[in-house]
C-alpha cells in the first residue's frame, strides 16, 4: 500500500536558543526518522546539522528527541511514531545543543571516565589467562549491561540528570556496573569508590525511564541498584575510604 | 548523595516502617477509646517505654527527613550540596528540638 501524502516535519534549528522550522517531506515505505532528517538535509536545506554514522543501530550516534521521546532515529520507523503524518524532531535533552540536532556529547563521555567505566588489568601479557565462566553471576551481570551503544538516550530520558547536572547518569553507571563485574579487573573497589560519591549511584530515584527508553533493552536501573548494593557492602567493610 | 548518606537514609527508613505502624496504632487506640487529654497524659507521664519509643521516633524522623530534604533542595531548588546540607541540617535540628521537647513534656513534666 502506498503511504498517504507527505509528512509535516518540524525540526529544531539553532542552538540553546532557536525555533522549530517546518518542512514537507515525501512519505516513503519503511521510512525511518533518520531517512526523513537526511532527506531534509539533502533536498531542502543543506545547512541542517545532525549526526549519524552506521544507520543500522550499532554506532549510537543518531539519537534525537522524536515527538517528545528520545529515540535512535535510524531504527525508528515513521509509521510507528507519526501515524498522523506529523513529526517533531529536536536534539537530545540533558545535553547542550551545538547546532540544530547535534548535541555536545563531551560531558556525557566525561561522566563515563568519572565513573571509572574502564578495565584496569591486574596481570601482564605473559601471565596465564584468567578463566571466566559464562555461567558465573558476575559474567551474567556484565553480559546484561555490556551491549550499550553509547547513544545517550537513557541520559536524555533521566529525570535526575535533568535535575542535577553533576549526576553521573544511567549510561556511565551501567558501564561502571559492567566494569565492576569484570573479575579480571585489578581494582574493582575503585569502581565503587568512583560511583559512591556525591554525584554517584545513590542519586538514582529508580524511575526507570532509562530502562523504558533504552533502544537495546538494557536496564540501567538494575545496574545502578547493583552498584548501590555493592557500594553499601563495601562501605560497611570500610573499603570506600 | 554519598554512599554514607544513602546507608543512613535506608537504615532510618527500615526503622521508620515499624515505628510508623506502632504510632498509627497508638493514635487509633487513643481516638477510638475516647481518651481525654488528661487521660492520655496520665498514661504517658513517667512512662520510660513511651519516652524511649517517641524519642527514638523523633531522632529517626529528623535524620531521615533531613536527608530527603537535602536531596529536594539540590534537585529542585538547585542548591549546591554543601549549602543544601547546611539548610537540611538546620531543619533537622529544629525538628529534633521541637520533637524532643514535646516528648519530654509528655513524659517527664508533672501535672500542674
Amino acid at each position: 500500500m502506498n503511504p498517504p501524502d507527505g509528512l509535516e516535519v518540524q525540526i529544531w534549528r539553532g542552538g540553546a536558543e532557536g525555533r522549530f522550522q517546518t518542512f514537507r517531506v515525501p512519505r516513503r515505505p519503511n521510512q525511518t526518522v533518520l531517512d526523513v532528517v537526511t532527506w531534509i538535509q539533502r533536498e531542502a536545506d543543506p545547512t541542517l546539522s545532525y549526526r549519524f554514522a552506521c544507520r543500522v543501530g550499532v554506532c549510537g550516534s543518531c539519537a534525537m528527541t522524536v515527538n517528545g521521546r528520545p529515540r535512535w532515529t535510524c531504527r525508528t520507523h515513521v509509521s510507528k511514531v507519526a501515524a498522523d503524518g506529523k513529526l517533531t524532531v529536536a536534539p537530545l535533552g540533558n545535553l547542550a545543543v551545538i547546532k540544530d540536532l547535534a548535541c555536545d556529547m563531551a560531558p556525557f563521555f566525561e561522566k563515563w571516565r568519572q565513573a571509572r567505566g574502564r578495565f584496569e588489568a591486574a596481570l601482564g601479557r605473559d601471565d596465564p589467562l584468567v578463566p571466566v565462566s559464562p555461567e558465573s553471576p558476575e559474567r551474567r551481570a556484565a553480559d546484561a549491561a555490556i551491549e550499550c551503544i553509547n547513544c545517550a538516550v537513557c541520559h536524555a530520558a533521566c529525570d535526575v540528570v535533568a535535575w542535577r547536572a553533576d549526576y553521573l547518569g544511567p549510561a556511565a553507571l551501567n558501564r561502571a556496573w559492567a566494569a565492576w563485574n569484570d573479575v579480571r579487573d585489578g581494582d574493582r573497589t575503585a569502581v565503587l569508590r568512583a560511583v559512591s560519591g556525591e554525584s554517584g549511584c545513590g542519586n538514582c530515584h529508580s524511575h526507570q525511564s532509562c530502562a523504558e527508553h533504552c533502544p537495546v533493552e538494557i536496564n540501567p536501573t538494575r545496574a545502578i541498584a547493583g552498584l548501590k548494593r555493592a557500594g553499601l557492602v563495601a562501605l560497611l567493610k570500610g573499603e570506600l575510604r | 548523595m554519598t554512599a554514607r548518606l544513602f546507608l543512613v537514609q535506608r537504615a532510618t527508613a527500615l526503622l521508620l516502617a515499624p515505628l510508623v505502624l506502632v504510632h498509627l496504632a497508638v493514635i487509633v487506640y487513643a481516638v477510638r477509646s475516647g481518651l481525654s487529654a488528661e487521660e492520655i497524659l496520665d498514661r504517658t507521664r513517667g512512662s520510660v517505654g513511651w519516652g524511649l519509643f517517641y524519642g527514638g521516633f523523633v531522632v529517626t524522623v529528623a535524620t531521615h527527613g533531613a536527608i530527603g530534604l537535602r536531596t529536594i533542595l539540590i534537585e529542585w531548588a538547585e542548591l549546591r550540596p554543601r549549602i543544601a546540607s547546611a539548610a537540611a541540617s538546620t531543619g533537622a535540628l529544629a525538628l529534633l528540638l521541637l520533637g524532643l521537647r514535646a516528648v519530654w513534656a509528655m513524659t517527664m513534666m508533672v501535672a500542674p
